[in-house]
């Protein structure tokens, strides 16, 4: 997405002389007032940018991570449609990673370092993916409830104030609702099933519920970048609003499938007409953000055994292109 | 997933017969060819498109949005190139 000069207008915009920087932040503020989306050759405040190259490369990851649990599960799929429907799934999240780090790369920095960063463990990406696939039934509860939380961040994002990230974030929303779709149908299933089926969705429910209320964020209090970021409008909701609607839409779907959602606190309150949900274990949440949740090590050794596996396959590709650019030369 | 040396290329998709290619996105790729089929894998997977072009990001050049104003001012006083510029009474027919 024309990035390329973008590194040098990038570093122009750093070294603009102090008023001439004050000008172009007013016109910048004033664009982004009307609604206007900023574009990638534009003038951008410095930690606009910083900010957009973090969160767009950690959703990135996000997606390219999130290919590992559901990975797991292609070749135990029940049936041949459940399998050519995981497969389909596993490849948007793939697809979804490339359009998002084509996006962060419009930003200046390239995909070499965003790739490297999250092999040496130095980028952050969801922690629901550092959770195990441990039934076939997780595969339902991740469609249902991850992906369901994900569309639920990502679609005010398709408003977002930065142009590529907006037009990265429609095409993913257009393709994520089969994903949540399809997650529902497996919990339907099985919620109609067997009672060892049912007591299987019912686990899985039990243990996917906490970190996809999690995956929002920690809560307004807490959240470093929310204000600036609405500020921006990099962000339309804070984590705690989209937490709610989450729980307010999710838990009527929970009770169509007679499941009981994991919180004894949990109850409708008539006076707010909104859900009111138990204590969140945050040191939780933070523990599996700072590596110790149960599959951050695997994750990222699965990834850095992929990188270096394609490695040949890469080298290759190269070879055999400069071998085709000599002969048309010849 | 990319080595440094594969340039990036801009994706263009013609969605159907009839309309123009319109830009979706950009990837890496080794060469044209290879980014014609990544193209295909990474835009196209629910039938988005029914013709693909790509071209090198380094071969595109740009307008600079920071010149946009002048760039395109001469067009800005020139109300007269739009039909709604004209009176023309309501009994005239077919105009």
């Amino acid at each position: 997405m024309y990035t390329q000069g973008l590194d040098s207008l990038g570093k122009d915009c750093l070294h603009t002389p102090a008023e001439d920087a004050a000008a172009l932040t007013a016109r910048f503020d004033a664009k982004v007032e009307r609604d206007e989306k900023i574009e990638p050759k534009e003038w951008m405040p410095d930690a606009y940018r910083r900010t957009l190259v973090r969160q767009i490369s950690q959703h990135a990851h996000s997606e390219i991570v999130g290919m590992l649990p559901e990975g797991n599960w292609i070749t135990r799929a029940p049936t041949l449609r459940r399998k050519a429907v995981l497969i389909a799934k596993v490849q948007d999240e793939g697809g979804h990673g490339m359009y998002l780090y084509s996006a962060a790369e419009t930003l200046g920095v390239s995909r070499e370092e965003l790739v490297a960063q999250l092999l040496a463990g130095t980028a952050k990406y969801s922690s629901i993916f550092n959770y195990p696939t441990l039934t076939w039934a997780d595969i339902g509860a991740i469609g249902w409830l991850v992906d369901g939380a994900a569309i639920m961040n990502q679609i005010p994002i398709c408003r977002c104030s930065y142009g590529p990230y907006a037009r990265a974030m429609v095409r993913i929303c257009r393709e994520e609702s089969f994903h949540q779709r399809q997650g529902f149908e497996i919990m339907m299933t099985l919620a109609r099933g067997t009672s060892a089926q049912r007591a299987m969705a019912q686990d899985a429910l039990n243990r996917w519920w906490w970190p996809s209320v999690m995956m929002f964020g920690p809560s307004d209090a807490q959240s470093q970048h929310t204000a600036q970021s609405m500020r921006w409008k990099i962000k339309r909701f804070t984590n705690d609003e989209l937490r709610q609607h989450f729980i307010d839409v999710t838990v009527p779907q929970a009770d169509f499938l007679k499941l009981t959602v994991p919180d004894p606190d949990l109850r409708w309150d008539e006076a707010t007409q909104h859900y009111r949900c138990g204590e969140i274990d945050w040191s939780e949440f933070d523990r599996v953000v700072k590596g110790h949740g149960p599959c951050n090590r695997e994750r990222l050794e699965a990834r850095r055994s992929a990188h270096e596996e394609g490695r040949w396959v890469r080298e290759a590709a190269s070879a055999y292109a400069a071998k085709r650019r000599t002969l048309a030369a010849a | 997933m990319t080595t440094p040396d594969w340039p990036l290329f801009e994706v263009f998709i013609r969605s159907r017969s009839g309309l123009e290619h319109k830009h979706v996105g950009s990837l890496h790729a080794v060469d044209a060819r290879m980014a014609l089929e990544h193209a295909r894998d990474v835009y196209t997977r629910r039938l988005e498109g029914v013709s693909i072009w790509v071209a090198r990001s380094s071969d595109i050049a740009a307008s600079d949005p920071l010149d946009a104003d002048a760039f395109f001012e001469p067009a800005r006083d020139k109300v007269y190139r739009h039909p709604t510029f004209y009176a023309i009474p309501e009994e005239v027919k077919n105009l």
